[in-house]
Formats: C-alpha cells, sequence, structure tokens
C-alpha cells in the first residue's frame, strides 16, 4: 500500500481555509515535491500528513507502523536547554554511538558529536537534523523548507547530498520547497499547492500546465530553463492572485 | 527516640523530597519557559486553602485540586495560543487574592495563612512526609517514565508528531506534575516561592551541564543543598525557613554563573 494518502483532506483554521479537498498519495522510495506560493498550505499539509493537525474534513491513512524522518523547517532549541549533537540524534530514540558517528561522517559532518546544538553553523544544524531524521532508516523523510537558512550554494550542497543519501537508502521523499529550479529536477512528482492542488505530475508536465504558470508568473525562469525548450512568455502575468480555472492567455 | 520527631529532620527529610521533584521539573519550566505558569499554580494554592476550610476537606487535597484546575485552565489557554502574559497574571493574582479573602470568611476557623503563604517547617509532621515523599516520587516517577518523550515534545512539537508522541499528552503529564510539585512543597516553602525552588536551582545547573540528564541531576544536588544550606542558616540566625531556602539557592545560582564564566574562558 501507499506510504501516505490523503482522501479529500480540508483544514479550517478559525477564520480561514488553509487546505481543501487535497487529495494525494505518496508510494514506497517516490520524491515528491510539494511547490506553492507563501500562505498557500505547504506546511499545514505536511503538519496534516505526520499527524500533527487533525483534518476538519477528509482522512489521512498512514501505512501501519510507518517510520518518518522528519526535518522541520528550523528549531529553535531553547539556550537553556544543554544539547550535545550526539544527545540530539538519539532523540526520542536511542542509537548506537557507532550508527550516529557513521551518519554525521555521511551527511558531512564528522566529528561533531560533543558538540552543543547552538554552537553549529546553520548548514551544520541542518546536516544535523537530516542525520536525525535518516537514523533508524526511515520509510519516508519529510523536509519542510529544508534550506532556508542556508545560502545559495549550501541550499545546492544541501540538494545534492538529500539525493545521494536518498539514493543509497531508498527511502520515499516529501519536500516542501520553494527552491524551485533546485528542487524540480531530481522529483518523480511535483505537486503545486495553492491552498488546493492547482495541478500535479511529473516535473516537465507540471512546469508546462497554465495553472502552475499562473501561479509562480515569470519568477520561475530557472525552473523553466530546465524542463522547457520553447519559453512562452504570453501567458497572465496574475502572479499569485491564482483562481481556480484560470485559462492560459496565449 | 524517634529521629522523625526533631522538626529540623523532618524538614530536611521533606526537603530533599522537594528537591527531587522540583529538580527535573525545573528544569523542564526554564526549557520550555513556564516560569509564570509556576507562579500561577502555586497561587492558586491559597484558593485551595479557603475552599478546602469552607468545604472542611483536607488542606493537601484542596490545594492539589486547586493547583490542578490551575494548571489546566493556563495549558489551555496556551494551547489555544493566547497571549499568555496578561492572562496568567490575571489568574495567578486574582486566585491568590481570591484566597486571601476567601479564608477570612471561613466561619469558627483561625487559619495562620502565613505558614502557606512563607512556608512553616513546624507545621510538618508525621503523616506531611508520607504525602511529600509519595507526591514527589510520583512527580519524578512521572518524569523519568516519560523523560525522552517530554525532551522531544519540548524541543519542537512537530518533531514528535513525527516521532509518534503526542505533545499535547506531554505537557499534560507537566501540568498534573506542577499541580503535584506545588501541594507537595507549599509546607516547606510556602506558595510565593515555589517557582523559585523550581527555577532557581535548574536556572543554576544550566552553567554545569552539557546535556539535559546531567541538567536535572545537578538540579536535584543544588536543590538539595539549599534546602541544607537554608534550614541550617535559618536555625543559625533564627531567619525563616522557605525563604532561607531559596536565598540559599540564589547563592548557588550565583556561584554557577561564575563557574560557568570560568569555564568558558578555559574552554575557548
Amino acid at each position: 500500500m501507499s506510504l501516505l494518502t490523503a482522501q479529500n483532506v480540508s483544514v479550517q483554521y478559525r477564520d480561514r481555509v488553509a487546505l481543501q479537498n487535497i487529495d494525494m498519495t505518496i508510494d514506497q522510495g517516490e520524491i515528491v515535491t510539494v511547490i506553492g506560493p507563501n500562505g498557500s498550505g505547504k506546511s499545514t499539509l505536511l503538519r496534516v500528513l505526520i499527524g500533527a493537525v487533525e483534518p476538519s474534513r477528509g482522512r489521512v491513512i498512514r501505512k501501519p507502523g510507518l517510520k518518518i524522518g522528519y526535518v522541520p523547517q528550523r528549531l529553535s532549541v531553547d539556550a537553556t536547554m544543554p544539547l550535545t549533537v550526539a544527545r540530539f540524534m538519539s532523540l526520542p530514540r536511542h542509537h548506537d554511538p557507532d550508527e550516529v558517528r557513521r551518519m554525521l561522517e555521511r551527511v558531512g559532518i564528522p566529528g561533531l558529536e560533543n558538540r552543543q546544538m547552538s554552537d553549529l553553523s546553520g548548514g551544520q544544524f541542518q546536516r544535523a537534523l537530516l542525520a536525525r531524521a535518516l537514523l533508524g532508516n526511515p520509510d519516508i523523510l519529510v523536509l519542510d523548507e529544508p534550506t532556508q537558512a542556508l545560502d545559495q550554494r549550501g541550499i545546492g550542497a544541501f540538494y545534492k547530498l538529500l539525493e545521494q543519501v536518498r539514493a543509497e537508502m531508498g527511502c520515499a521523499v516529501l519536500l516542501v520547497s520553494h527552491d524551485l529550479h533546485v528542487v524540480m529536477a531530481s522529483s518523480d512528482r511535483v505537486i503545486c499547492l495553492n491552498g488546493h492542488v492547482c495541478c500535479q505530475g511529473a516535473p516537465a508536465v507540471v512546469s508546462e500546465a497554465p495553472e502552475y504558470r499562473a501561479l509562480f508568473g515569470d519568477g520561475t525562469e530557472g525552473t523553466m530553463a530546465l524542463y522547457q525548450h520553447i519559453h512562452d512568455h504570453d501567458h497572465d502575468h496574475n502572479g499569485h492572485n491564482h483562481r481556480k480555472g484560470n485559462e492560459h492567455a496565449g | 527516640m524517634n529521629m522523625l520527631d526533631d522538626f529540623l529532620i523532618r524538614a530536611l527529610v521533606a526537603g530533599v523530597a522537594v528537591a527531587l521533584a522540583a529538580g527535573p521539573l525545573g528544569c523542564f519550566v526554564v526549557w520550555r519557559r513556564m516560569a509564570y505558569f509556576g507562579d500561577a499554580t502555586a497561587h492558586a494554592a491559597i484558593l485551595g486553602v479557603a475552599l478546602a476550610l469552607y468545604f472542611s476537606v483536607s488542606v493537601f487535597a484542596g490545594i492539589l485540586l486547586t493547583a490542578l484546575a490551575m494548571a489546566l485552565v493556563v495549558t489551555g489557554l496556551a494551547a489555544r495560543g493566547h497571549a499568555m502574559d496578561t492572562a496568567l497574571g490575571v489568574l495567578a493574582h486574582s486566585a491568590l487574592a481570591l484566597g486571601l479573602v476567601g479564608v477570612s470568611f471561613v466561619k469558627g476557623v483561625r487559619v495562620d495563612l502565613s505558614a502557606f503563604l512563607f512556608g512553616d517547617i513546624l507545621a510538618i509532621g508525621q503523616p506531611d512526609l508520607w504525602f511529600i515523599w509519595a507526591g514527589a516520587l510520583v512527580v519524578l516517577g512521572l518524569i523519568v517514565w516519560r523523560w525522552s518523550a517530554l525532551l522531544t515534545s519540548t524541543i519542537g512539537e512537530d518533531l514528535a508528531f513525527a516521532s509518534g508522541i503526542n505533545p499535547h499528552r506531554e505537557r499534560l503529564v507537566l501540568t498534573i506534575a506542577l499541580a503535584l510539585v506545588v501541594a507537595v512543597a507549599i509546607k516547606l516553602v510556602g506558595s510565593l516561592l515555589i517557582s523559585a525552588m523550581l527555577i532557581v536551582p535548574a536556572a543554576a545547573a544550566r552553567q554545569l551541564s552539557r546535556s539535559p540528564e546531567t541538567m536535572a541531576i545537578w538540579a536535584v544536588l543544588l536543590g538539595v543543598f539549599a534546602v541544607f544550606g537554608g534550614l541550617e542558616s535559618s536555625l543559625q540566625f533564627d531567619t525563616p525557613a522557605g525563604p532561607g531556602i531559596v536565598v540559599m539557592a540564589t547563592v548557588l545560582f550565583v556561584l554557577s554563573l561564575v563557574v560557568g564564566a570560568w569555564r568558558h574562558r578555559n574552554t575557548n
């Protein structure tokens, strides 16, 4: 069965609808990227899928015994809590020190076991988060904008690493990101979100879709360049004011 | 005859129990920035005293239930994302004031409220010791049992959810533990200073620790030390015991800052 399935999921907060009628599945070993403008419900979608938010309607089905490796957007370890990297790796479940050492080496931060989490640089911290998520061989790695705190070079390096370890471990990946041009290259499937699923499919298909272009306007030329040989700039320039059923102007 | 007949020994035995429970719980209070939360719960205890007298039930039960009710209300508000600063201030002080006013309405009973406000080690009898130790061991047991889940929830709620831990349930564990500590510690240090017993040893322990576990252990040790030092000095100088314990804890905190700064200089 699929690892994660959302069936007609809606999430309503007190004053607004965050997600509407979301249907999606993630299968074994699949790389799925969710993209969407700010406030499009990307993080809410992840939180519904990991069980942090109850859907107001619809339901989320997780494969029984599903092991999720979660990499949060950011983590503010309070300065009042002393926490070494090694201790963080074993939260909540204990892992063998040897295993921890190898994983830290694998993600490119060898020998940092005894450092305090608060002393790590942005890039090291993000790699530590990834290492922790990978320990215990998750079925699926869930990442919420994992490169927000990184600079351009760091972003590239992080995604390259992510791709490598995924290839080695074979876990599925669900990634929320706005680093469009970097992310789409390695995805099996892209879901374009704006409260509802605007369109989804292979990266090339999505980047051609009028809904996608309406949503991201001209800001995505990098992505287009990767997947489109013929640029068509004749589409509507209505930026983030995407309306469902918006027709392609060209 | 019986060693426990001596009030000082009883106070020490009670104090060790309080330190044992307050140390690890205090760490969570510090990490989760729940200091004000502890105050509200502790102040509600005075209202609990008034209610217990009015309904002629055990004062211990009154304190425990009122503290628990307050802790649950405050947790509920926090979970709904209310701005806590004002709400806590209103709740904490109105519970305290209501309790103070309420006690004076209870006819036929002359109660020395200062015993509950500032603690009264002379009032700790042998049956109290059993209550105090039982309560403290329950708190310690709860925290040890839930340790890993509590720690994960404290670091990140979503991190906890993804690992199959419900952080709301873990928060409830802390809420119950907090109410228990209030009920257990009130006779020793008094309602007004209970949250000091939670925060000050934990804050001092921070300077000496490199992991959450060592911080919790240090908080217990420093708490025990503060109890011994505070009781000793109150005997020497004939000063109130509860505040004396907190003063001693504060001295330890200042010393820990010095040690922390010295260590920091040597590692850099």
